[in-house]
């Protein structure tokens, strides 16, 4: 079907390329403390980019019935379409990467529904006032690619999640906390799932207040995720740097953060769920060193980006979905050698930032982060002392990362997409009620 | 080297059959003749079929323009009270889906199933199809946006800009075993434009986002609109930030509506408080949550409203409810399960983004009745306080939640004063409503955006207000 839809683009355009995914996933949903609901999905979309007269026509379905109109469809886009100066790639070298275990599929519906149910047990032998919901799903994708240069190029990933999420209301006062694995091999307990929410319950296992005012800020892993990935992130997009809508803009080989600051995106980690052989586009898998020592070393690109500011493509075109665009795939920050507690113990007073909730809401192309902090905590006299409340958290990345205090030896990867410390800044401004 | 991997192979036999909207109608009313063979407490399945266009821009050049078409469905279970799920691409084999769709349920189930029942209906819509632009040709809408694309780039110290224009049309088919088949259609437009200026290594945005129900002319009439957006980025670089702390707050029709939904309404959908014994004493019906002239609405049935509909995807007629009435909490957004398990009347608010989804509850129009007071005589007696307008953002816990304003500026002496950078504003639900001291005469419902909810986003939704005042809003600094 695939050869035949470029064959049929080839008619009416100089290149083609058709991107398919299929895909199958079952998960199962536990709600208030039990098993709610068991899910299948089949899912299947073809989408046919072409590019004639030198500008890109794009066209998708989900409807094979359709698929015969696909080149029409593409070449009416294709009269406004972005000048194309690219070439699609021929089939490429590239690294392998494990992203298949067939283990996955064979993972039980009993299997999962046991690990579900113990990881409810064990949040609530924890506190037995919590109301749980949980999800596990085992997922496998099928990609393939096919294009006029001559690719002709696939990958199959097996994906494997569980997430815990506990509630307590008390008067008013509710708190929620939450943590979550994925891999594409099956993971078989959840009692690191536990362990991890567990940790969070017991750090806000009581409210105390906080003044505002400046003072040193620890964000663990999943608050640098929610704080500072989102401004960092686009910053380092090669499309936004193209359009000088990047404050990092001509800035390579600069040093613009702290020494102690290493970034790279690396898609070829064993069994990560973000890893691939190849970018949507069919360019290899590569690590690409973005940040290092605090140096600005690389912007990502795909074809068309990298054609326009006389780059090469980074191997990071990602589609979610619609055209493709740069996107990172997982993004890795350095870890360092200081604990978590060594880096409380040295802390008079102080917030450690869990989850942020709106740090997207705000400036974000200059840099900004500004929200509200949904599960925080205070630091006081070296100790973790409660939970704080109806707190605001907000900084600039450019100022923010320019001084580290210390960055954790706690490295952890968060859904596939960020591997993470904790770090530990000076001084970040904070709104208390 | 290269990855070898297993090649595979598509099965389109049958879907391949399904190429007009009578043959999926013709499936739909075979299906409803079925569903009554099958050993389950209640079986729904959704049909659906959609197209959709887009265009946009990034800086002076077209950045992507593309097309799209989508068919697909899902069948629901319900089993002894366990759910199961299943969504599909494939039209093949529909028989074999229900069975597994009920065997999934049966093992999820070990109780009695509770479950609102609801009037059987056979309903077909007239279509809206005529109403939507996306059989329109890309020429017209890309003239529009080229016009406001230039007019962004006529403004001196403008360094990029983002211009995003989509518009769908989706048909949904719903039956049940029950005997309901309903027929469905709607057209959605979506607007998004950014203006970015620059200064000296310095970046600064505005934004405005709008949305119709398939009218056209929603988006082809904001020249001024785009023009002070433009000039207000501009603005943006050399205004100054706020200092963090607790302010009196008006907010605009447009922002206000943003708070409404996200600091009451998601806390008045059920499935976040039936099967859980603390929350349900939290949110006791009568409970008073804010002064005695707040008033807080959702209405699906509002005619051409991008949260407007007849019937939800559970099947369930759409009413108007008011969640509070004159301060006190007076009712809440259901699906069919949490109006049984609730022992509370049935709202009309399951909703799913799409076949891929179940449904789950969700807000429609949601709204705060307009009051008495003037923009004037809220500013009156304002010493220091922050005027915000527009909409960038909001998301909630329930308890807190935080928004963010398009526009801010200083109130000195009960005047609009100098404007200020993007303010992230943050409260918690149980003081800011009460904190409402002055709601005003303007309702205006605003169009923009999507509502995010358990990984279904964006569904179009709409909400509004009047202008309304908070006293000790906290405000985080820029």
């Amino acid at each position: 079907m695939l050869e035949k839809i470029i064959e049929q683009a080839k008619k009416v355009a100089e290149q083609a390329e058709c991107f398919m995914v299929e895909s199958e996933s079952a998960p199962i949903h536990f709600e208030a403390n039990h098993l709610k609901n068991i899910e299948s999905k089949q899912s299947l979309s073809l989408a046919l980019r072409i590019i004639k007269d030198g500008k890109i026509g794009y066209a998708a379905s989900s409807n094979p019935a359709n698929w015969p109109k696909l080149a029409d469809m593409a070449l009416e886009t294709a009269a406004y379409g972005q000048t194309a100066r690219f070439q699609f790639p021929a089939t490429q070298t590239c690294p392998e990467v494990k992203i298949f275990d067939p283990e996955v599929e064979t993972v039980s519906l009993e299997e999962m529904v046991k690990l579900g149910k113990d990881m409810i047990t064990g949040l609530l032998e924890i506190n037995p006032e919590l109301v749980c919901s949980a999800s596990l799903a085992k997922s496998t994708f099928r990609i393939r690619l096919l294009n006029t240069s001559g690719a002709d190029i696939s990958y199959k990933k097996s994906h494997f999640s569980m997430g815990l999420e506990g509630t307590l209301v008390r008067g008013t006062d509710m708190l929620f906390v939450g943590d979550g694995l994925s891999s594409c091999r099956p993971i078989r307990s959840g009692s690191e799932v536990v362990n991890l929410v567990g940790k969070q319950l017991e750090r806000a296992s009581r409210n105390v207040n906080l003044q505002s005012g400046e003072m040193p800020v620890i964000f663990t892993p999943h608050g640098v995720g929610s704080t500072i990935i989102p401004a960092l992130s686009a910053a380092l997009n090669g499309k936004l740097v193209q359009e000088k809508a990047s404050p990092l803009a001509g800035k390579l080989g600069e040093q613009m953060f702290d020494p102690a600051f290493s970034l790279v995106d690396d898609p070829t980690q064993s069994f990560s769920p973000n890893s691939r052989p190849f970018d949507d586009e069919g360019t290899a898998s590569q690590i690409t060193p973005m940040v290092e020592s605090g140096v600005i070393k690389n912007f990502i690109y795909d074809l068309r980006t990298a054609a326009l500011a006389k780059a090469k493509s980074t191997g990071n075109a990602e589609r979610h979905g619609g055209q493709p665009a740069p996107g990172f795939s997982a993004l890795m920050i350095k870890p360092g050698t200081v604990s978590f507690e060594e880096m409380v113990s040295g802390i008079k007073e102080g917030l450690i930032v869990e989850f942020m909730m709106g740090a997207e809401q705000g400036n974000v192309l200059g840099g900004d982060f500004s929200g509200n902090v949904l599960l925080g905590y205070k630091i006081e006299n070296g100790q973790i002392a409660g939970r704080v409340k109806d707190t605001m958290l907000s900084g600039n990345i450019y100022n923010a990362l320019k001084t580290i205090n210390a960055i954790g030896s706690d490295g952890r990867w968060l859904d596939g997409e960020l591997f993470s410390p904790s770090i530990y800044f000076p001084k970040l401004s904070v709104a208390a009620k | 080297m290269t990855s070898q991997l297993p090649q595979f192979k598509l099965k389109l036999e049958y879907s391949l059959k399904v190429t007009t909207l009578t043959e999926l109608r013709n499936i739909a009313h075979e299906l409803s003749q079925q569903l009554y063979h099958y050993r389950a407490d209640y079986l729904e399945i959704h049909l659906e079929e959609s197209s959709g266009s887009y265009i946009s821009y990034r800086g002076q050049n077209l950045d992507t323009a593309g097309r799209s078409s989508d068919l697909g469905g899902n069948i629901r279970a319900l089993v002894n009270g366990g759910w199961g799920f299943v969504s599909f691409n494939s039209l093949d084999d529909i028989q074999k889906r229900i069975d597994q769709a009920i065997h999934q349920a049966a093992l999820a189930g070990s109780a009695q199933s509770q479950f609102a029942s609801a009037p059987s209906v056979t309903y077909a819509q007239p279509d809206e199809l005529s109403q939507s632009s996306v059989e329109r040709p890309l020429e017209d809408k890309k003239r529009v946006l080229d016009e406001y694309k230039d007019l962004i780039w006529q403004t001196k110290g403008i360094k990029t800009s983002f211009i995003r224009f989509s518009d769908g049309y989706r048909r949904r088919f719903y039956v049940n075993s029950r005997g309901s088949v309903i027929e469905q259609s709607r057209a959605d437009i979506n607007f998004n434009a950014t203006a970015i200026a620059s200064a000296d290594g310095e970046l600064q945005q505005s934004n405005i986002s709008v949305g119709s129900r398939g009218d056209y002319n929603a988006i082809t009439r904001l020249h001024s609109q785009i023009k002070d957006m433009t000039e207000h980025a501009v603005k943006l670089l050399t205004a100054p930030k706020v200092k963090g702390g607790e302010y009196t707050v008006i907010l605009d029709p447009i922002l206000a509506g943003v708070f409404v939904h996200e600091a009451f309404g998601h806390l008045s959908e059920a499935d976040h408080i039936y099967e859980n014994p603390q929350m349900r004493e939290v949110m006791v019906l009568g409970k008073k949550f804010g002064p005695k002239i707040l008033n807080i609405v959702d209405n699906p049935t509002m005619p051409d409203l991008r949260g407007s509909y007849k019937y939800d995807d559970e099947g369930v007629a759409a009413t108007k409810n008011y969640l509070i009435r004159e301060g006190k909490l007076s009712g809440r957004l259901h699906s069919r399960e949490t109006a049984a398990k609730m022992n509370e009347p049935l709202s009309g608010n399951a909703r799913a983004i799409s076949y891929r989804y179940a449904p789950i509850v969700r807000m429609s129009n949601t709204y705060i009745e307009p009051g008495t007071s003037t923009l004037e005589e809220m500013l009156d007696g304002v010493k220091e306080g922050i005027y915000v307008k527009n909409w960038y953002g909001g998301t909630t816990s329930m308890e807190m939640f935080t928004f963010s304003s398009g526009e801010a500026y200083m109130i000195r002496d009960g005047k609009i004063a100098e404007a200020l950078r993007l303010v992230v504003l943050s409260g918690n639900v149980f003081d800011t409503l009460h904190n409402i001291d002055m709601i005003g005469n303007d309702l205006d419902m605003n169009q923009g955006g999507g509502c995010g909810k358990g990984g279904q986003s964006p569904l179009p939704v709409s909400n509004g207000s009047p202008h309304i005042r908070i006293q000790k809003c906290l405000v985080g600094g820029a």
